[in-house]
């Protein structure tokens, strides 16, 4: 691959000063070699971005017009909504915006699963993606609280209480969370200083995960590692215009939803205003929480029920621990395959049992979810590590394409996979 | 300067170094601790949330049997003008029996007012039972429609994931038929 060159004597002067234009181009330009058969499921990363892009902007915007108060707050999400210009558009992007992007990064996440893309050389960079998952839904849980609506409320007072189940600290610890002895003005004020920071957070640790990405390069669906030169394409043209019509697919979801059901993944309870004499009926989290939810109610004891809560999480941390497979791809493990599916029904059954009141037979049906969510990652993916049977991998990215007419030009290049360009 | 490099005292200097070292930075984390306390402790509650604490109730309108809500510290409080045959009901528990073992009388200071904070302790819902008509529980007392806490006629958890019973405010009567809560 060429180095960046350019024939611009002002864009030579500053990148004698500065190299920034090789950086970018060295980043995601055309010195950025990539796999070159990745598939549209490796669209999500930068769909991601451009989410987490479009929320702060939309998240900016609507700062502007809110006010972070008890008494003033629901009045001025109604605001934007009623008087100020487009206000409904910026609202229901950015509602709806915090859903697309639990969808892409979900889809991301499980991608990830399948071809075993946190496998070596790429832990860190799968470990700071869970941390990113994990300020993803804190921001999305305090920005929720921000109109000041019943949900908003409860949700708020229900997920703030979890950590009054810490032994000892737990009590100081939530009213030390909530700046008072409920959920209340002080709470308000500083959810929403927060909901303002981690996005800016998230953009910094995105940048350690594509630090950590552009190490080794992305992986890919045979995942093996390219053999050299023939086995990968720079990044742009070829993949800044995949993900720029994938980012047009995505665009056409997107403005369905805002425009024609802007409401769908909400709940009409958060459209009254909070009143913290009375709980609703039926409180139940955003859809992306759901799945957790239930985690959390399936177990009878308070403080167990928080601990395997944050441990469905924790367990991704230790992921690539746990499964000690070689093959990363799932295309070439039999078994492992069918047990992903599993899991991916798993997540959707505890998603729709946390929708539900914990009763009757949806609580045994959320337990036995639990349960197989926990002996996947702990149980299942280890012992398939020793006892599966791969089926042989090409011996190279182009081999599967071009029936071995694919093999390195250069002897040389065969034994080792080729360092970055 | 030049003494300093003599061999003769570069061993006890490498000590003297170390223990200087680790004097400073042992004085900066020390110091770092006493301006963090500080900007953490904002972040509890403030006086003016504190200066809240007191609620003062008139119970001479509440007849035998009615149970209404007042408001402490932003929470609600359950008060409870218990008939005879729910005290009689909360005292006839097997104590041992319970989750949060606690007599009746130990919950109470007149056994015909019941004042507890209505707040479900497992995560913070109001349970139900104060209004007529809404399900009290299979216990007769309030139920948490969040995660199903069951509470009996003293307030105390019967079934369900809570862990406690609900907690009885600091309150005290000021007349035959008043109350101070806080």
């Amino acid at each position: 691959m060429s180095g960046f060159q350019t024939n611009s004597r002002v864009i030579k002067w500053i990148e004698h000063r500065m190299p920034v234009f090789s950086f970018v181009d060295h980043s995601l330009g055309s010195s950025y070699p990539a796999p070159k058969n990745l598939s549209y499921m490796w669209n999500f990363g930068s769909l991601a971005g451009i989410t987490l892009v479009i929320m702060i902007v939309t998240g900016i915007l609507l700062a502007m017009q809110y006010t972070a108060h008890v008494d003033l707050a629901f009045d001025s999400v109604e605001r934007i909504m009623r008087d100020v210009n487009s206000g409904w558009l910026l609202r229901y992007i950015h509602m709806n915006g915090a859903s697309f992007f639990f969808i892409v990064v979900y889809i991301h996440i499980f991608r990830g699963l399948y071809y075993g893309s946190y496998k070596a050389p790429r832990e860190l960079l799968w470990m700071i993606g869970v941390v990113i998952l994990l300020l993803m839904m804190a921001t999305a849980f305090m920005g929720y609280v921000l109109p000041w609506g019943q949900m908003s409320f409860w949700g708020a007072k229900v997920i703030t209480n979890l950590f009054s189940a810490v032994p000892i600290f737990g009590e100081s610890i939530v009213t030390w969370l909530w700046g008072g002895f409920t959920v209340d003005n002080p709470t308000l004020n500083r959810f929403f200083a927060l909901h303002y920071l981690l996005p800016f957070i998230i953009v910094a640790v995105v940048v350690l995960h594509i630090w950590a990405l552009h190490q080794f390069g992305s992986n890919n669906p045979l995942g093996i590692d390219p053999k050299g030169p023939q086995d990968k394409i720079p990044f742009h043209p070829y993949y800044t215009v995949k993900d720029a019509f994938g980012l047009g697919v995505f665009l056409i979801a997107f403005a369905a939803v805002i425009f024609y059901i802007p409401n769908y993944m909400g709940h009409p309870d958060n459209y009254i205003p909070a009143d913290p004499l009375s709980t609703p009926a039926h409180i139940v989290p955003e859809w992306y929480f759901l799945p957790f939810y239930a985690i959390l109610r399936s177990i009878p004891d308070k403080l167990l029920g928080v601990v395997a809560m944050f441990g469905s999480i924790a367990v991704l941390f230790i992921l690539p621990w746990l499964d000690r497979s070689p093959v990363k791809s799932g295309k070439f493990r039999p078994l492992f395959r069918i047990f992903f599916v599993l899991l991916m029904v798993d997540a959707v059954v505890l998603g729709i049992v946390g929708a539900k009141p914990p009763e009757g037979l949806w609580l045994v049906v959320g337990r036995i979810a639990t349960a197989w969510y926990f002996l996947h990652f702990l149980i299942i993916l280890p012992l398939l590590g020793v006892f599966e049977r791969p089926k042989p991998l090409p011996a190279s990215i182009s081999e599967p394409v071009l029936k071995g007419g694919g093999s390195p030009m250069g002897a040389g290049a065969t034994a080792k996979p080729m360092e970055k360009a | 300067m030049a003494d300093t490099a003599t061999p003769a005292q570069a061993g006890s200097g490498e000590t003297r170094r170390d223990f200087l070292y680790l004097a400073a930075v042992g004085m900066g984390a020390v110091g770092t601790a006493c301006v963090a306390w500080p900007l953490i402790n904002t972040m509890n509650p403030s006086a003016e949330v504190l200066a809240l604490a007191s609620t003062e109730v008139d119970l001479s309108p509440i007849e035998v049997g009615q149970r209404v809500t007042v408001t402490w510290r932003g929470n609600p409080v359950f008060i409870d003008h218990r008939t005879s045959d729910q005290i009689q009901q909360a005292e006839a528990v097997d104590v041992a029996e319970l989750r949060d073992p606690q007599a009746d009388d130990a919950r109470v200071v007149n056994p015909e007012w019941l004042v507890v904070i209505g707040v479900c302790t497992h995560l913070g819902c109001v349970p139900l039972g104060q209004k007529a008509g809404q399900d009290r529980g299979e216990f007769g007392g309030w139920f948490c429609p969040c995660h199903g806490s069951h509470y009996d006629t003293s307030g105390r958890i019967r079934k369900g994931p809570a862990p406690l019973n609900l907690p009885v405010p600091p309150y005290e009567f000021t007349g035959d038929t008043s109350i101070v809560i806080g």
